[in-house]
């Protein structure tokens, strides 16, 4: 979802999501839930959108879409890779892990690399603190992350 | 009979390659022609030996671990549809020892068979509970739950009955049952492997709290980090609907009950009771002050119940089985089981179901065979990223709330990361007050800015600079962030970095010693 979509396009997909989902009790993050999952980030256009539709400021709006780390002001590469960080992971070094992954693909964290293709991203937990070092790629759980898996990360995101 | 195989469904046993495990064994069964049916299971928690295939044979389940892709071959060769030996053979899984030293109440089923199959999880001894709560009065539902002992199994270890006794005597038109399942601690797993593993047992638990109180809607809010979790939830409650087991007459019963699922955002807080209400009303996961309590004003001002996952997956077996059956293990004021979780740097991790009193130095040496890699264990994190870091010295502790309390630590949610001695303690304690400034809802000021201004005097400290100062004012910080802040997140990153300046303090020396020491 790199292309740049016309206001009036992101309006009506926007219109239909929340449509569908408005019905339901406490519907805002659902409805951001949706437009990510449409549109890959979540465009400053459709703030005005959901905050008529919902009857709510577009600041209240803002507020919510901000205070979440999942909701992107822009997309993300095509893959994106979670990396980790959290005590169970750093037990097995994932501090190193991350400074080598890093390294292999030219970019830190909360970068997407240069030609679109993976945006690396720290995570606190993934619940799989008995394989660690853990990550997920594109939803993908890995387990007990090593040199040769992370260089099979790393050709999988460049292919 | 066409032979059964088990395979790992479980996210934990997909990262270990489960899914490439299930096809390598697809494709030989497809070339040798042998007719065999694969299902995919939740995990039993032994994650040491996942990817665990089982086979159900004439003389019961014979299982292999950890089975590589490339194992498959050889181990058609060995006969393992019939239980053949190979290198990979464990035996009957309920005779491996990490599983057999267990007392499995609430994982009872978790790992055994397809986690969406509701014939078998009534055959296995689900829904009796439920059956049993439709034909009781809520306040009796509420008494039983009470006099099991449960106690909130997230962290906080309060009453499960008493909270549920103030939402059945609160007046309401409309009132809530909320499971927190946004289980961010680090070295927790239980939530999202009985999500995974057996997920009716969770809805069963909902099912009897609604009843119990008067509530007639349930959500459950999941972390995004959980996706095969959310994705195996809303199977489970759609055919729980058809079923019957939810709607307008739970089980034929007058009661109504019904659930949805919800997914979170990527906020830490979430998991604090009353931030995770407003993320669900759709608002900024900010904290509220309490009172008023959410049994009384919960979810948009309604009486709620807000239990954590194990808590309400406790509560079919004491249902079904009754409070006394419950109660009777245990020590002290802690009764019954606990899903303790065994992470990080550790030989034989997982989950290990067992009554309260185990001492920590048996569960990490003992069950958890000590360190991965082999060295010394230096200390061990005891309740996620706001729980203590005990030494060695502190590992006669029993597992139980008060005894952790007693030694200046906590429980929580009963998961343990083991360190071996190359941990950096200071280091630690940095990332405490890192991740508390990273994940602050940012209402109080003492976990706001102390959580940033903690980072920055360790870092001080790291640097040499005048330490005596700098250590004297982390704990003056830690003093304010403990009685200053409105929930744990702030109030209980102190554990976690004075429990390191307290049993690690040659970590916390100026480099130039620090350096000479080594």
């Amino acid at each position: 979802m790199t292309m740049q979509l016309a206001s009036t396009e992101i309006a009506s997909r926007t219109a239909a999501i929340i449509q569908e989902l408005k019905g339901f009790e406490g519907p805002l993050l659902p409805i951001l839930h949706g437009i990510q999952e449409e549109f890959g980030h979540v465009p400053q256009d459709v703030l005005p959108v959901i905050a008529e539709a919902l009857n709510i400021s577009r600041a209240e709006v803002h507020g919510v879409v901000s205070f979440y780390h999942d909701f992107r002001a822009r997309p993300a590469g095509r893959h994106v890779l979670k990396l980790c960080q959290a005590e169970a992971c750093q037990s097995m070094g994932s501090d190193a892990v991350a400074a080598k992954l890093k390294q292999l693909l030219g970019i830190g964290f909360h970068e997407t690399t240069r030609d679109g293709s993976v945006t690396l991203e720290p995570v606190y937990c993934l619940g799989l603190c008995a394989c660690a070092p853990s990550a997920m790629l594109d939803g993908e759980v890995i387990g007990r992350l090593d040199d040769e898996k992370l260089d099979e990360i790393v050709a999988e995101v460049r292919s | 009979m066409i032979p059964r195989i088990y395979i790992p469904g479980d996210s934990g046993a997909l990262a270990l390659g489960a899914e490439k495990v299930a096809k390598a064994i697809a494709r030989e069964l497809a070339e040798r022609g042998v007719e065999a049916k694969i299902v995919r299971n939740g995990s039993r928690g032994a994650y040491f030996l996942e990817p665990m295939v089982e086979v159900a044979t004439a003389n019961g389940r014979v299982a292999y671990g950890p089975v590589k892709p490339t194992d498959v071959k050889s181990l058609f060769d060995s006969g393992f549809l019939t239980g053949g030996h190979h290198k990979r053979w464990l035996g009957a899984p309920d005779k491996i020892p990490f599983l057999a030293k267990q007392t499995r109440l609430t994982f009872a089923r978790c790992g055994i068979n397809d986690p969406l199959s509701l014939d078998a999880y009534k055959s296995h001894g689900g829904l009796k509970g439920l059956q049993n709560a439709v034909a009781m009065a809520p306040a009796d539902i509420v008494s039983q739950v009470t006099a099991s002992g449960l106690r909130g199994r997230g962290g906080a270890g309060f009453p499960t009955g008493i909270k549920w006794k103030t939402v059945l005597d609160t007046a309401g038109d409309r009132k809530y049952i909320v499971c927190n399942a946004d289980e961010g601690d680090s070295a927790t797993f239980a939530d999202r492997m009985i999500m995974e593993g057996d997920p009716f047992v969770l809805i069963e638990g909902m099912a009897i709290a609604g009843i119990a109180t008067g509530a007639t809607k349930g959500f459950v809010y999941i972390r995004s980090e959980y996706p095969h979790a959310v994705a195996t939830m809303n199977k489970a409650v759609a055919i729980a609907r058809k079923a019957g087991v939810l709607g307008v007459n739970v089980l034929g019963s007058p009661n109504a009950f019904d659930m949805e699922i919800r997914v979170g955002a990527g906020a830490y807080v979430c998991g604090e009771e009353t931030s995770l209400l407003n993320s669900l009303e759709g608002k900024r996961g900010v904290v509220r002050a309490k009172p008023p309590l959410p049994a009384i004003q919960g979810l948009f001002g309604k009486p709620t119940v807000i239990n954590n996952v194990i808590s309400l997956a406790s509560v079919p077996v004491i249902m079904d089985k009754g409070a006394a059956f419950y109660k009777d293990y245990g020590m002290g004021r802690s009764r019954g089981t606990i899903p303790i979780q065994i992470a990080g740097n550790v030989k034989h991790g997982g989950l290990f179901e067992a009554a309260f009193g185990m001492t920590l130095g048996e569960i990490v040496d003992d069950i958890g065979g000590g360190t991965a890699t082999g060295r010394p264990v230096k200390a061990v994190q005891v309740g996620g990223p706001l729980g203590a870091y005990f030494p060695r010295a502190l590992f006669d502790t029993p597992f139980d709330y008060e005894a952790f309390a007693a030694k200046d630590g906590l429980i929580g949610h009963a998961g343990i990361t083991v360190f071996d001695d190359t941990a950096d303690m200071l280091k630690q304690a940095r990332f405490a007050m890192e991740f508390c400034a990273i994940e602050s809802c940012g209402k109080c000021t003492p976990c706001r800015i102390g959580s940033t201004r903690g980072v920055e005097t360790i870092d001080r400290l790291a640097a040499g600079i005048e330490p005596e100062k700098n250590l004297a004012l982390v704990t003056d910080l830690c003093n304010t962030m403990k009685f200053g802040s409105l929930c744990a997140l702030g109030g209980f990153t102190p554990y976690p970095v004075m429990s390191s300046i307290t049993h690690f303090p040659e970590d916390f020396k100026p480099a130039p010693t620090r350096v000479a020491a080594e």
